[in-house]
């Protein structure tokens, strides 16, 4: 009880300093929380992909296709539920800056697969009779105000020509985390201007998804796909959805790595801070733990006192960094939302902010509570004088 | 102040000396000494000569080279730290120069500060500093902070925390060093009628002639021997 009004009063004695270290503590803290949500932001595609689904690709490189012919030895082999398949298409609107996912999918099958994204039962029906009807998810059609019945045109560029689309149907996700700014258009359109066009190109698919009837059996059931087409013209890699947006993820593994250690300077960095504010408040208080040592009292109270003022200091500041952490979030999910489908602050993330702030506090204190304790009294009454 | 019913404080070959680099500094050489129970005795001496040096091994906050120092018949140059610390804290009340009170507690809670180690309740802690502020005289200002107190006044708050625990030995290292003339008085005044009044044993470093007045008895520390004069 006194030492915790020792602990309270303590720390709010040099108003400015306190102040000062608690704003610092919070803006990193902030930091701290934003970089670990940007990370797992990152990894969000991959959460929620399906481990249900299995993704068949050229096992040469993504960029490379596959005869559409493929599909119908796919779904023959056992425990293949449906196939369907989509290329990547790479179209773009007006500028390069405005990117979004763009894919040719082979329609009513794609559709079926992917119960996440969720069309009012008319709209789909518009979409499937008109051949060049295109999907869009919700974020997407708000951030170019696209309607239903707007005409839209893409700048084609591994398939090249301008692209001309009536959006038919607005999915939206039925999580948090499903992914609501892409684009999807009949592959028979494609594949029919590449008939006319290059004719060569004509009749490949980028990839074809299959859903499968036990997700415990994925890995084996991908063998099979694979052993397929073992020998063939073109050799097939299958894996889960999963694996599969992980190797996207994983290609840019090293940025994530980055901001990673960055998350972690940025706290070393206010520890240090706050050990040297710390080592400077519990120097100038040596004389009065010097006094409450000669009244009696022993090690752990003058201990209890530095590390709980200076615990109570970085956790407000933690807290505070959480608060801020919020409306920083929300801007963030705003401004870069094409990139970041769910840029949501989660339970874990304030837990560990909360900790980290707990453990600066607690690291700050250390040499401090170590002067404060093991000072001979005789010497640190002297210092009064 | 012939008679001396029982010795508190026996002092036997005190050595203390201090080393700073190579060179070494005796302080104290060989002190041996007595103080009657109930004496209030003045320390005096040039700076430097070793007087808060042997006030602190006395009081238990420093520790001597070699050499014994009884108090109440308990060899305390044998007891641990810990033991240390509880031993001070029933037995020892703490007069500093500046007063050393916790600016960020209130007089009340400073003179509470003592028996907060001890098991009373908070009831009877009340009723404890309560009596000690009385005795101080400054029970209107017991929710003031020592920011708020006059130097003399703070002095006497120190003197309520240094009683307040009823130890038996009241030891005050240049008391009035800090204070004027008047506030040195008051807390003179208060010194005496402590050692008068309430039987407290009093050790008191003072480079003030007028404060040597007041004790019993004024010994002399110089270059590490100690010398009797009778006031
Ligand atoms: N921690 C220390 N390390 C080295 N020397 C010390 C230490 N503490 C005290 N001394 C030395 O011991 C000697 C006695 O110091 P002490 O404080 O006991 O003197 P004093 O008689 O109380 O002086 P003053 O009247 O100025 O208070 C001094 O020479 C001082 O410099
Ligand atoms: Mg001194």
């Amino acid at each position: 009880m006194f030492v915790l009004k020792l602990i309270i009063r303590n720390a709010f004695r040099h108003k400015l300093r306190t102040g000062l270290t608690i704003l610092g503590v919070a803006v990193a803290i902030m930091a701290f929380g934003l970089l670990r949500t940007l990370i797992s932001a990152w990894y969000q595609g991959v959460e929620s992909a399906s481990a249900s689904r299995l993704i068949t690709r050229n096992a040469i490189s993504l960029t490379f296709t596959l005869p559409i012919s493929y599909g119908e030895k796919i779904r023959s082999v056992p425990g293949v539920r449906k196939v369907s398949y989509a290329n990547w298409f790479g179209g773009i609107y007006i500028s390069e800056k405005n990117f979004f996912a763009n894919f040719a999918i082979d329609a009513r099958n794609y559709l079926d697969l992917y119960p996440e994204f969720v069309i009012p039962p008319e709209q789909k029906d518009a979409f499937l009779t008109d051949r060049k009807g295109c999907v869009i998810g919700q974020s997407l059609s708000e951030r170019f105000g696209w309607k239903l019945g707007d005409p839209v045109t893409l700048r084609g560029t591994i398939y090249p020509g301008q692209w001309s689309f009536t959006v038919r149907a607005i999915y939206q996700g039925a999580e948090k985390s499903t992914d609501e700014s892409q684009f999807f258009f009949h592959w028979d359109y494609l594949n029919e201007v590449m008939k006319k066009t290059s004719p060569g190109r004509a009749d490949m698919v980028g990839v074809f998804v299959e859903s499968i009837e036990d997700a415990d059996r994925a890995a084996e059931v991908g063998r099979s796909i694979d052993e397929l087409f073992r020998n063939s013209l073109a050799e097939t890699m299958t894996e889960t959805e999963k694996a599969f947006q992980m190797s996207f993820v994983a290609m840019t593994g090293a940025i994530v790595a980055a901001i990673q250690i960055v998350s972690y300077v940025v706290i070393v960095i206010i520890m240090v801070v706050a050990a040297n504010t710390m080592a400077m408040t519990a120097r100038e208080r040596i004389p009065e733990y010097a006094t409450m040592k000669t009244l009696g009292f022993g090690a752990r109270y003058i201990a209890g006192a530095i590390f709980g003022e200076s615990i109570t200091i970085s956790l407000v500041g933690g807290l505070l960094g959480v608060a801020l952490s919020f409306p920083a979030g929300t801007w963030i999910e705003h401004s870069l939302k094409q990139f970041f489908p769910a840029f949501a602050i989660s339970t874990p993330t304030i837990v560990l902010d909360l900790v980290a702030s707990v453990i600066v506090g607690t690291v700050a204190a250390l040499f401090p509570a170590w002067r404060g304790t093991t000072i001979n009294v005789a010497d640190g009454l002297r210092r009064i004088g | 102040m012939t008679t001396c019913p029982d010795n508190i404080v026996e002092v036997r070959d005190l050595v203390k000396t201090y080393r700073r680099g190579a060179q070494v500094v005796p302080v104290l050489e060989n002190i041996t000494f007595d103080i009657c129970e109930g004496e209030f005795l003045a320390l005096m001496g040039p700076s430097g000569s070793g007087k808060s040096t042997l006030l602190n091994i006395i009081a238990g906050i420093d520790k001597a080279d070699s050499g014994t120092v009884a108090i109440g018949g308990v060899d305390i140059s044998s007891l641990s730290e810990t033991d240390l610390a509880s031993w001070r804290s029933l037995n020892v009340g703490f007069i500093f120069q500046f007063y050393n009170l916790i600016p960020v507690l209130t007089a009340f809670e400073n003179v509470e500060m003592p028996l907060l180690l001890t098991g009373l309740s908070r009831a009877e802690r009340r009723e404890h500093v309560e009596i000690a502020l009385g005795v101080v005289n400054l029970t209107d200002r017991m929710d003031h902070y020592p920011s708020q107190l006059s130097g003399g006044q703070q002095q006497r708050v120190a003197i309520a925390r240094a009683v307040v625990t009823d130890p038996r030995i009241l030891v005050a290292d240049e008391p009035t060093g800090d204070l004027d003339r008047v506030s040195a008085q008051d807390v003179l005044g208060l010194m005496e009628r402590l050692n008068h009044e309430f039987g407290k044993t009093i050790i008191m470093v003072t480079h003030d002639p007028r404060a040597a007045e007041r004790a019993h008895l004024v010994r002399h520390l110089e270059k590490g021997v100690l010398n009797d004069v009778r006031s």
